[in-house]
C-alpha cells in the first residue's frame, strides 16, 4: 500500500473522533446516564393515573398531542374519551401540565434531551412556571 | 452440511422475514384508543359580524381602550416601530380608511379622524384562497381563522388581504410582551396573525373584548344571521358602508358615520 504510515494515521484519528462521545462519556462517568422523567410527588401520592395507561401514553403522546391539535384547532372539538371512558379537556396547558407542572427540566426535557428529540409547543404555548417561575 | 448458493439464499431470505414479522406486526397492529367527542357545534348557523358606531366613538378623544384591552388578553407585542407591528385591532386616519368618501370640499377635520380598524372577517376572505397550506380558513360561522401550527410564514394571505389585516412575526415576539396573559398562547418567529373575533371568548359565552370595553357603546357585535339581533337592527335603521366592497370580499366589520 502507498503511503500506509499517512493512511492508518488518517484512518486511526477519523475513528478516535467519531467515537469521541463514547470515550467522553465513559471517562467522565456518564454512560449508565437513564433519563428520570420526574413526577411530583403530590401526584403520585394521590395515585393519580394518566389519562391513558403509562404505556401507550409513553409511546404514543407525541401522536396523541398531534390528534388533539388537530381536533381543537381545525374542527372545535375539545372532549377527549379515554379508553376507559373518562372525559378530559383536550388542552396540553390546562390538562397534562396540571399534573405534570415541573415541565420544562424534570419532565419532557429529561427525555428529549437525551433523545435530541425537539419540540417547539412552548414557542407559543404558555406556561406559568416557565414564564413567571417567582409567581406573578 | 453442503450448503450450495441457492440454498443459502433461502435462508437468509426466510431470516430477514422472521425478523421483519414483529416490528412490521407492531405497525399495522397499532392500537388507537383516540377517540374524541364531536363539539356540540354551538355556531352552527350563525354568522358574526360587528358594526362600528364611528359618531360614539369620536365621542371621547384618544380613547384607545378596546385596541388596549385587545392587545393585552391576545398577547400582542409592541415593538415600538412601525416596520416589525404587530396589530389585532388600529386606528387610521379617515381619509385612509375610506378615500372615496373624501372630496375636496368637504370637512378638513374628518379627514383625520381616527377610524377603528380590524380584520373584516370577510364572507369571501381572499387570504384563505392564497394560503397554501390552509392554515388559514373560514370557520362555519364565518371567522377566519388561523392555525399558527400549519402557518409557514409564506406571507401570502398578507398580500391577498386589501385590509392590511394581518401582521406578521418577523421576531420572537415574547420578549416584547409587557404582561404575559397566560390564559392565551403568544406567538413565535415566523407566523402570521390577526384578529379572531375573540373566538376563544365567543364558545365561553362572552363578547369580544373591543366591544365589551368600548364605554361609549361604539361596536355593537353579533349574529347576522339573526333577525333579532341588535347588528342587525343596527344595520337596518342605518345607513351603513363597508371598506373596499366594490373587490367583493364581503366583509362583515360594518360602519357608521
Amino acid at each position: 500500500m502507498y503511503d500506509s504510515d499517512k493512511i492508518i494515521v488518517g484512518i486511526l484519528i477519523f475513528i478516535i473522533l467519531m467515537t469521541f462521545p463514547i470515550w467522553y462519556n465513559a471517562f467522565t462517568g456518564k454512560t449508565g446516564y437513564i433519563p428520570k422523567p420526574k413526577i411530583e410527588p403530590k401526584i403520585l401520592a394521590d395515585k393519580k393515573q394518566c389519562i391513558e395507561p403509562k404505556d401507550y401514553i409513553r409511546v404514543n403522546h407525541g401522536d396523541l398531542l398531534k390528534d388533539w391539535r388537530e381536533s381543537v384547532v381545525r374542527s372545535n372539538n375539545r372532549v377527549y374519551i379515554a379508553s376507559d371512558k373518562k372525559r378530559y379537556n383536550m388542552s396540553l396547558t390546562k390538562t397534562c401540565m396540571n399534573c405534570h407542572s415541573n415541565k420544562l427540566d424534570e419532565f419532557c426535557n429529561q427525555c428529549h434531551n437525551y433523545m435530541g428529540v425537539t419540540n417547539n409547543c412552548w414557542d407559543c404555548h404558555t406556561y406559568q412556571k416557565e414564564m413567571y417561575p417567582e409567581g406573578a | 452440511m453442503e450448503l450450495d448458493r441457492r440454498g443459502f439464499l433461502k435462508i437468509a431470505g426466510l431470516t430477514v422475514l422472521g425478523l421483519a414479522a414483529k416490528p412490521g406486526w407492531d405497525i399495522v397492529s397499532k392500537v388507537k384508543p383516540a377517540e374524541t367527542l364531536p363539539a356540540p357545534s354551538p355556531f352552527a348557523g350563525k354568522k358574526w359580524g360587528m358594526v362600528i358606531d364611528l359618531k360614539r366613538c369620536w365621542k371621547k378623544e384618544d380613547c384607545i381602550e378596546c385596541i388596549d384591552i385587545c392587545h393585552r388578553i391576545h398577547n400582542v407585542p409592541s415593538f415600538g416601530n412601525i416596520k416589525d407591528e404587530i396589530k389585532w385591532i388600529w386606528t387610521v386616519p379617515y381619509e385612509k380608511a375610506f378615500p372615496e368618501h373624501i372630496n375636496e370640499f368637504g370637512d378638513e377635520g374628518l379627514k383625520i379622524k381616527p377610524v377603528i380598524l380590524l380584520c373584516n372577517q370577510c364572507d369571501d376572505p381572499p387570504c384563505v384562497r392564497y394560503c397554501p397550506t390552509r392554515a388559514t380558513w373560514k370557520r362555519e360561522d364565518g371567522i377566519v381563522m388561523i392555525d399558527f401550527h400549519r402557518c409557514i410564514g409564506c406571507r401570502y394571505c398578507m398580500a391577498g388581504c386589501p385590509y392590511g389585516s394581518r401582521s406578521f412575526n418577523w421576531k420572537d415576539p415574547r420578549p416584547f410582551i409587557k404582561k404575559v396573559n397566560m390564559d392565551f398562547p403568544t406567538r413565535t418567529k415566523g407566523v402570521v396573525e390577526k384578529c379572531n373575533f375573540c373566538e376563544e371568548r365567543l364558545i365561553q359565552g362572552l363578547i369580544p373584548a373591543c366591544v365589551e370595553a368600548c364605554k361609549e357603546k361604539a361596536l355593537i357585535f353579533g349574529d347576522l344571521n339573526d333577525p333579532e339581533s341588535e347588528v342587525r337592527r343596527v344595520l337596518k335603521s342605518n345607513h351603513v358602508f363597508q371598506r373596499q366592497v366594490e373587490l367583493g370580499t364581503k366583509p362583515k366589520v360594518y360602519y357608521i358615520l
